[in-house]
């Protein structure tokens, strides 16, 4: 990533932009292109990275106080001393986050992981105050000041999140992907652009209707079986070369894509390259914990163009025991025969 | 039918498992007449290989006969005996083009899972994990074999299953090594490890022009074993590999080397010891002990070749003497189909008999014995060949 440091001279000891890529649990899928804004880092940039320093080392000493003096602590949050382990394990995590978010440049992920720390600090204190034997009247100052943590918390990471091209500037989680297909443009671009195509490789779409040349319909199988729908419009039509959409009318997880066609080097193949912007609803947090499950979107896709490439190279999307449709997510069968399989 | 499933470290069981079915249009369906169990099914039978799950059946190394065919497969009949190679391969991408069929990028439906681990993904592989793409494996009745048009050779009458059973993995593999040295005629080779894949790698290497072949290991039957394949042999627990390996070549080391022991080295010393240590609480996932000795030992410019199997990272990796003595690393899964033909031509001339590996033959009903045996070196044990 191309930069305007004025102020710094050595890059040395920072992580490079493979290594964040790396680290990143939502932009796992191929590190892609490189973030928009770039060119653009400007004076607030800096202003949030130190912002996110700052509340590093707010985290540390924090941390290093409720683990070595967790008594003063309770005390000062009108906490019973028998809260003393929760303090220190919460120690504990306050300097692990801590060293996360020093360790990176723009540490989105572990700012992320301060907001939902401070969630849990603030269900500890809601706990002891219904419990209420401590004081009643220093717990709730504690709350509040945990609160106005929290809402620092969540502007930096959010604008954190923007920075570090997770996120595009009005929210949206960014996701790019990308696979080499033995085909050419022309025909891969005719295989997409008949929409109904898509539910024969992709994990999640069940169907599409097709009103127009322009509008569909779209209904996608959501996290534990729930059905989303929504209807799309085509934005951008170039032929053999790009497809653009959006969702349209109000739709549960409101996004745009396109998917470009590109011939790839020494005539093996075509480049295919899928950007989507996500709205969905607790953004990064959300798709965060959406990793945990297995479901992340940059994954999906690419394993979405993965079954592509073997439809158009083999003919069929491969089924093995443990990934009986192809579509290999978690959790995985055995690898033994089923039962009955078709 | 019966199948030998895995369960945890040092946990396989045979069950009754439902029969396997057709799922994909170049799919067969074969009856396992023979199968075999690989000294890389002992990293699994070790837990050492990560996204195994409760039920998998192992195996990679079968062969049999094609009681159904899909609609796709061309070149096969119902009755056909055939020998399946261990890789998964479509056979139409760029990499199957090549010949690089382990590199397949059509047949591992968990890719996501190899790419999080290794950065891109391989091949599927029977029998091998769900991050390879949680295919049944072969130790079993019968087994589905995808892309079977590509995958299979068909074996003529009158040559016995325990002659061409190998073309499945370790003969192919045993010979990639070799190959892989570049041999030229006159050069000499070290090979680590006599288990079966070494002793394939030290045959190969006379077939492609070694003149000298020294063979490292610590027990007498696999020694004995290589002597026979004609090698000169070094017990590495009573004489230092490095100094008898450099006597040997006039201090100029062995043109290429062999790693044919992978990430589960033993070796002497305070080294050994620490990657014991290491491995044990997951701080890395080989013990390279084999890997670093073979490295040192290569001659200037010369070639080490890796085969043996490695999952994940290793540590204290001498890099400073790769690339000081510009030395040409070579490795790779076996691109199976590629030799399979070749390889059965040999055997059929008779340069080879790949049998003579084998020390014992038993029941499909006993691969728990079998592997608890193989695990421990026990009874003189070098290859064991199951029959269901």
């Amino acid at each position: 990533m191309e930069r305007q440091d004025a102020g710094r001279s050595s890059t040395l000891d920072e992580p490079t932009v493979a290594d964040r890529h790396a680290s990143h649990p939502v932009r796992s899928a191929r590190a892609g292109a490189p973030s928009r804004r770039d060119s653009a880092r400007g004076a607030t940039d800096h202003t949030h990275e130190f912002l996110a320093r700052t509340l590093g080392w707010f985290s540390i000493g924090l941390g290093l106080a409720e683990l070595l003096a967790p008594g003063r602590v309770a005390r000062m949050a009108g906490l019973k001393d028998d809260h003393r382990l929760l303090l220190g394990a919460s120690g504990l995590r306050e300097i692990t986050m801590g060293l996360g978010i020093l360790s990176e440049r723009r540490p989105a992920g572990w700012m992320w992981s301060r907001v939902g720390g401070d969630a849990l600090d603030l269900a500890l204190l809601a706990g002891a105050l219904s419990g209420s034997q401590g004081n009643r009247k220093r717990t709730v100052a504690a709350m509040l000041a945990v609160a106005g943590v929290a809402a620092v918390d969540c502007f930096a990471s959010r604008r954190l999140s923007r920075m570090a091209g997770w996120t595009t500037d009005d929210g949206a989680v960014r996701v790019n992907t990308s696979i080499v297909i033995d085909s050419s443009p022309e025909s891969l671009y005719q295989f997409w652009r008949d929409f109904a195509n898509l539910s024969r490789f992709t994990e999640h779409v069940e169907a599409v209707t097709i009103y127009d040349r322009q509008h569909s319909h779209w209904v996608v199988k959501g996290p534990a079986g729930y059905r989303v729908e929504w209807n799309a419009e085509i934005t951008e039509d170039e032929p053999n070369r790009k497809i653009g959409w959006r969702t349209t009318s109000y739709a549960e997880i409101e996004h745009q894509g396109s998917v470009e066609f590109t011939p790839a080097p020494g005539g093996r193949g075509t480049m295919v390259h899928v950007e989507m912007d996500y709205h969905v609803p607790a953004g990064v947090l959300g798709a965060s914990i959406a990793t945990l499950f297995g479901n992340e979107p940059g994954q999906q896709i690419q394993s979405d163009l993965r079954r592509l490439k073997q439809i158009i190279e083999v003919g069929e999307v491969l089924r093995s025991d443990g990934s009986l449709t192809g579509k290999g997510r978690l959790p995985q069968r055995s690898a033994q025969p089923a039962e009955a399989t078709a | 039918m019966k199948a030998n499933c895995w369960y945890g470290a040092g946990d396989v069981r045979v069950e009754q498992v439902p029969d396997p079915k057709i799922l994909n249009r170049r799919d067969v369906i074969l009856k396992v007449t023979s199968t075999a169990i690989c000294g890389s099914d002992l990293h699994l039978y070790n837990g050492l290989m990560p996204t195994m799950k409760a039920g998998d059946i192992l195996g990679h190394e079968f062969m049999g006969e094609v009681v159904e065919v899909g609609s796709e497969v061309n070149n096969l009949q119902v009755g056909d005996r055939v020998v399946t190679a261990f890789p998964i391969a479509c056979g139409r991408c760029l990499f199957c083009r090549q010949e690089l069929f382990s590199l397949c990028e059509n047949s591992n439906p968990n890719a996501w899972m190899a790419e999080k681990m290794l950065g891109h993904s391989p091949s599927g592989i029977f029998g091998y994990s769900h991050m390879l793409g949680g295919f049944a494996g072969g130790q079993a009745e019968y087994a589905r074999v995808p892309f079977a048009d590509v995958g299979t050779i068909k074996i003529p009458e009158g040559i016995p299953d325990e002659q061409v059973l190998f073309l499945s993995d370790i003969f192919p593999t045993g010979y990639m090594a070799a190959e892989n040295c570049q041999i030229r005629g006159g050069d000499t080779i070290a090979v680590w490890g006599c288990g079966p894949v070494g002793q394939f790698a030290i045959r190969s290497a006379f077939l492609l022009g070694a003149e000298r072949v020294f063979a490292i290991d610590r027990f007498s039957e696999r020694l004995r074993m290589a002597e026979e394949g004609g090698a000169e042999t070094i017990q590495y627990e009573e004489e230092g590999v490095y100094d008898r390996l450099m006597d040997m070549t006039g201090g100029r080391g062995p043109d290429a080397c062999i790693d044919a022991v992978g990430m589960e080295a033993h070796g002497p010393g305070m080294l050994a010891a620490y990657d014991r240590m290491k491995q044990a609480v997951g701080l890395e996932s080989g013990r390279p002990y084999a890997l670093r000795e073979a490295i040192m030992c290569c001659r200037n410019g010369g070639t080490v070749s890796i085969i043996g199997v490695y999952g994940g990272f290793i540590d204290k990796f001498p890099i400073g003497s790769v690339m000081n003595r510009s030395l040409t690393i070579k490795t790779g899964q076996a691109h199976v189909q590629r030799y399979m033909r070749p390889l059965l031509e040999r055997i059929q001339r008779g340069e080879i008999d790949p049998s003579t590996i084998i020390t014992h033959r038993m029941r499909l009903n006993e691969a728990p014995e079998a592997f608890a045996k193989f695990n421990r070196k026990e009874d003189r044990c070098v290859k064991i060949v199951l029959k269901p």
